[in-house]
Parts: structure tokens; sequence; C-alpha cells
């Protein structure tokens, strides 16, 4: 069913007992050419890729739980592509490109909002490390402003400008970022794929791997029985150790626990996503009115969707000294997610040394803006065994050979690279 | 989370600075043999359990002894601490 303004207005005279389900909830056939681990964003969007770019249609999806219940439904929904990096930059621009016409492509309302994102600095070093990282981004063709602290008071002027200790000097402006409805993502990518043949299989883990003599991967067993598959892609996010170490492999990911918040609901307060360049914290606010702000990983390896007091603490301290005038918000909720942080900070998309097994991985706190370019080209190395144009640098071996991509020192612990 | 530091106590974790898994040990690094392999082992492979855990961490707040912690990385229950010196947790 094609959504519309005259299927609403069809639907609303029918009383609205026409909507049907989005997705076929299917249950699993005996073999598939192509089987996609995790129903997360990026194996969604695969899946999604996979079906109307490559033509392949004999495709499962298999997701533990329910899909999106995952990171790809805790994280605080930021976009934008304002990396410096030449390995970086042209695949985040792709994502961006993906995004602004993801609703058109998936007739789907995934709400994203290129309200802004706006990064603060508060040193002088600090402004030449944004300048410089503006200079990057307008290298790569993707535009952004360098604005001063007036500039800025203009458009946030709630700031905390004259912090004795933290002054806010200016910021990084992409206008093009901004936010989008997490779970809309998730759902238009589900109903997408779903229509064009993927196979979309709750409530199935996947427990092992069937080999063939030769080690190659050639299916999957899950809770719900065994799958046969040509090829495998894993995109299971903080679980991947976990069920990479079921074919074997040890990676270069350890998996740890971000929280993230939601304050009651106000009145429009916040103009875009606002970061603190001093310590971490970063604040939008949500279409339903709730400020949604998080700040560092808890910082202990963790497989737990919880995190502990110490972190909450930090946030909320960044956020006062940011921005004041939220010290009598009251904060609704808090949840954690769990990522998988790669040594690095930066993804792999890649083949695995086992024929039949390919790997995305190691988006850290920063995969859902990748949503779109990651399946993009997740799909495209599965159609083709070989990486998408912008994704060459992401791969499995670079910890080997040294081709770290050190955007931003960060990573799992700072000091490994 | 609390921590049972063997020479001071139960103490709040905040006291203490990460480290991270202890199970990875320094190959020699000595120039003539090519152990690029296991520098690259120990310094980017993990095994990442999801369950029980041995981590590193520094009591920085309190008597500065460096711990080896038995901790459960799904429910973050910590079984017990010893001092990282004295050898492997049980
Ligand atoms: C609090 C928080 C805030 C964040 N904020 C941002 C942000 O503002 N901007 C941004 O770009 N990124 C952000 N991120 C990061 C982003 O959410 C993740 O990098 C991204 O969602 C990971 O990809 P995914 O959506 O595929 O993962 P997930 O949604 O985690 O998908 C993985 C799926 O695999 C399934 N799975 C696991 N094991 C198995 C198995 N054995 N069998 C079958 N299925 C399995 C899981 O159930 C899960 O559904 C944030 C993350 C968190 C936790
Ligand atoms: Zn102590």
């Amino acid at each position: 069913m094609r959504y519309s303004i005259l299927q609403l207005a069809r639907q609303a005279l029918g009383r609205h007992r026409g909507w049907g389900p989005a997705w076929r909830d299917a249950s699993p056939r005996d073999g598939y050419d192509i089987v996609i681990v995790g129903g997360g964003g990026h194996g969604l969007a695969a899946a999604y890729y996979l079906a109307k770019v490559h033509g392949i249609t004999n495709v499962a999806l298999v997701e533990r739980g329910w899909i999106g219940g995952g990171n790809a439904g805790r994280n605080t929904t930021i976009i934008r592509s304002n990396y410096a990096l030449p390995g970086n930059e042209p695949f985040y621009e792709w994502s961006m490109k993906l995004w602004e016409g993801l609703e058109q492509d998936l007739n789907y309302n995934a709400m994203v909002s290129q309200r802004g994102v706006l990064n603060l600095f508060h040193s002088d070093p600090q402004r030449d490390a944004y300048a410089r990282r503006g200079n990057a981004m307008r290298l790569h063709g993707v535009d952004c402003d360098l604005l001063d602290a007036d500039a800025v008071r203009k458009m946030a002027p709630f700031l905390d400008f004259d912090n004795a200790r933290f002054p806010i000097q200016g910021g990084l402006l992409q206008a093009r970022g901004g936010t989008a409805r997490h779970d809309a993502v998730n759902w238009g990518y589900a109903r997408a794929a779903s229509a064009l043949g993927v196979d979309i299989i709750q409530n199935c883990e996947v427990t092992g791997f069937v080999r063939d003599n030769a080690g190659a991967v050639t299916g999957v067993e899950t809770s719900r029985g065994t799958i046969r598959a040509g090829k495998v892609g894993l995109a299971v996010a903080g679980m991947t150790s976990h069920v990479a170490a079921k074919a074997g492999l040890r990676l270069p990911i350890e998996s740890h626990v971000l929280q993230a918040f939601v304050s009651e609901g106000l009145k429009p307060l916040i103009p875009g996503v606002i970061t603190f360049g001093a310590g971490h914290f970063y604040i939008s606010q949500s279409d339903k009115g709730g400020l949604v702000f998080g700040g560092d990983i808890d910082g202990y390896n963790s497989y737990a969707q919880r995190g502990n007091l110490p972190v909450v603490e930090d946030v909320c301290e960044g956020g006062m000294a940011l921005m004041p005038m939220i010290g009598r918000v009251r904060m609704l909720r808090s949840w954690g997610g769990v990522m998988d942080m790669s040594m690095d900070g930066s993804p792999i998309i890649d083949r695995t040394p086992i024929d039949g097994l390919y790997l995305n991985a190691g988006w850290c706190y920063g995969g859902f803006k990748a949503t779109p370019a990651s399946g993009w080209c997740f799909a495209h190395l599965l159609a083709n065994d070989a990486p998408h144009e912008t994704a060459t640098a992401y791969r499995l071996d670079r910890f080997r050979t040294g081709h770290m991509i050190d955007e931003k020192g960060a990573g799992a612990q700072a000091n490994l690279h | 989370m609390r921590i049972p530091c063997p020479y001071c106590g139960s103490r709040d974790s905040r006291e203490f600075v990460y480290r991270g898994d202890a199970a990875p040990v320094r190959p020699a690094s000595d120039l003539a043999s090519d152990n690029a392999d296991a520098m690259f082992d120990y310094l980017y492979l993990r095994d990442n359990p999801a369950g029980q855990f041995e981590d590193l961490w520094y009591h920085a707040q309190g008597c500065r002894n460096w711990l080896r912690v038995t901790r459960d990385t799904i429910t973050h229950d910590i079984a017990g601490a010893v001092l990282a010196r004295s050898g492997r947790a049980a």
C-alpha cells in the first residue's frame, strides 16, 4: 500500500480500518541467496538496497528480538557529515545525500529534519582545529560555516558565553546536518525491503554457523532452525564479537555502554543540535518537545543495556556548564545501548577471512547517521565482493597493516592509535 | 558499581580509573624477533566476552593500587578483586 494524502483520505472515509501491517512477519524458509544477521538500521538498509539496487530479492534478515530493539531505536538520532579524513568524508556525505532523498525513496516519513549541527569551540587551538575540519569538508564539496561568537549568540542566546573557564568563541555549523526519527527509519526500511520480497524474520537468534568442508560459511543455525545461505552478512552492532566468535573470529572490537537522556516536553527551545566543545555533552530537541541529550560512554566493557550514575552526573554537569537554563528541567527517562567500539573509532565494512561471511561493525556511538550509506555499501559488498568506492578505507585488516582511520582519537581506549 | 578493593574495602567505582581487559600480555619487544603479529594481537584483538570478564582498574583516589577485578559484563556484578601484581584472580 502506497502512503499518500489520497490514501489517508480514503482510509479516513473507511474509519481507518483498512490499514494493513507495514511489513510481512515472515517465517524462515530453508535457504536464501543472502542472509543478513541483525535487524538494526544497518541490516535493514542493507537488505533493502540488495533488493532495490542489485535486484537480489531472495534475502532474509534475521533478528533475535524485534527490529529496531537495539541501538537503532536507542540512539539520539543525530545525522551529519562533518568529518575531516578522506577515508570518512565521502562515505558520510553519501549517507547525508541518501538521507535527503530517503523519505521519497522509501515512501515513508522518517522525519528527517535538517535543523543544523553546531559544534562549539572554546579556545584558539580549538578554533584552528575546527577551521581545518571545515576546510577539509569543503575540499570534499561539503558546505559548512565557521561562526564567531556573535553569530552563535544569534542562534542560541541562552548559552553561557562568558563562562570563565570555557568561554564560547564560536562554532562550526553544518546547516545540512540535523536529526531523523530513528524508529521510523527502521520501519521505513523494513516496509520497503519487505515489499520487494525480503523476508524479515524476528525472534530468530543466530546461535552458530553452518560450514562446509573447506570452512566456508554456508548458512546459519538459529533458534528457529537452520537456514542455508549463499552469503551471510553480520550487522549485529554491540553483539559483533559474541556472534563472530561462533565462527572462530577474534575482532578489534570492545562492547561498551552509552547512555542517553530525555527531558519532559517543552516548547521549542533549542534550534538544532548543539555540542559542547569543552566536555562531552550534546543536545537537541525532539519534535515532541523533549530535550534529547547525552555524553560519554561509561568507559568499561559492558553488554548491559544500562549504565551507571557517574556518567549521568557527568552529562548533567556538562549541560549545566553549557546552558544553565536547563537546570530546572526535569529528566524523564534514561537508557543505554551496547556499542561495538572499534579500536580506532571507525567502522568496518569488509569481507572476513572466512569465505561466505561478511562484516559490518565497529560503528561506535556514531552509526545512526551512517545507516543509509552503511546499508548501501554493505549491499554493494555482498552483491559484488568488492567494496563500494566510498567505503574502501573500512578494511578489517587495517589494524594489522597500520592503516587506522584516526578521525578523532576516539575508540574503545584513546591510547590505541 | 562498587569495587571491593583488597586494601581499602568496598568503594564507589568513580574512585577508579579504568584500564580495560586484563588478559592481553605485552609480547617481548626485542628488535631481533619479528613479532608484528604478536603485537597486533596484543594491541587490537579482544575476546570481548559477554559474561565473566577480568579487567584492570586503578584505585586513583584511594590506595593507588592496580586491581584485577572479576566482573560480569552482562549484569555488572562484581565477584571479586585482587591486587594486579599478585597475579591472576582465581
Ligand atoms: C545512547 C546512544 C546514542 C547514540 N546516538 C547516536 C547519534 O546521535 N548519531 C549517530 O549517528 N549514532 C548514534 N548512536 C550509534 C548508533 O545508534 C549505532 O551505531 C547504530 O544504530 C548501530 O547499527 P544498527 O542500527 O544496525 O545496530 P542495532 O540496532 O544495535 O542492530 C543490531 C541488531 O542485531 C541483533 N542481534 C544481535 N545478536 C544477534 C543474533 N545472534 N542473532 C540475530 N540478531 C542479533 C540485535 O538484537 C539488534 O537488533 C548512538 C547509540 C547509542 C546507544
Ligand atoms: Zn584501594
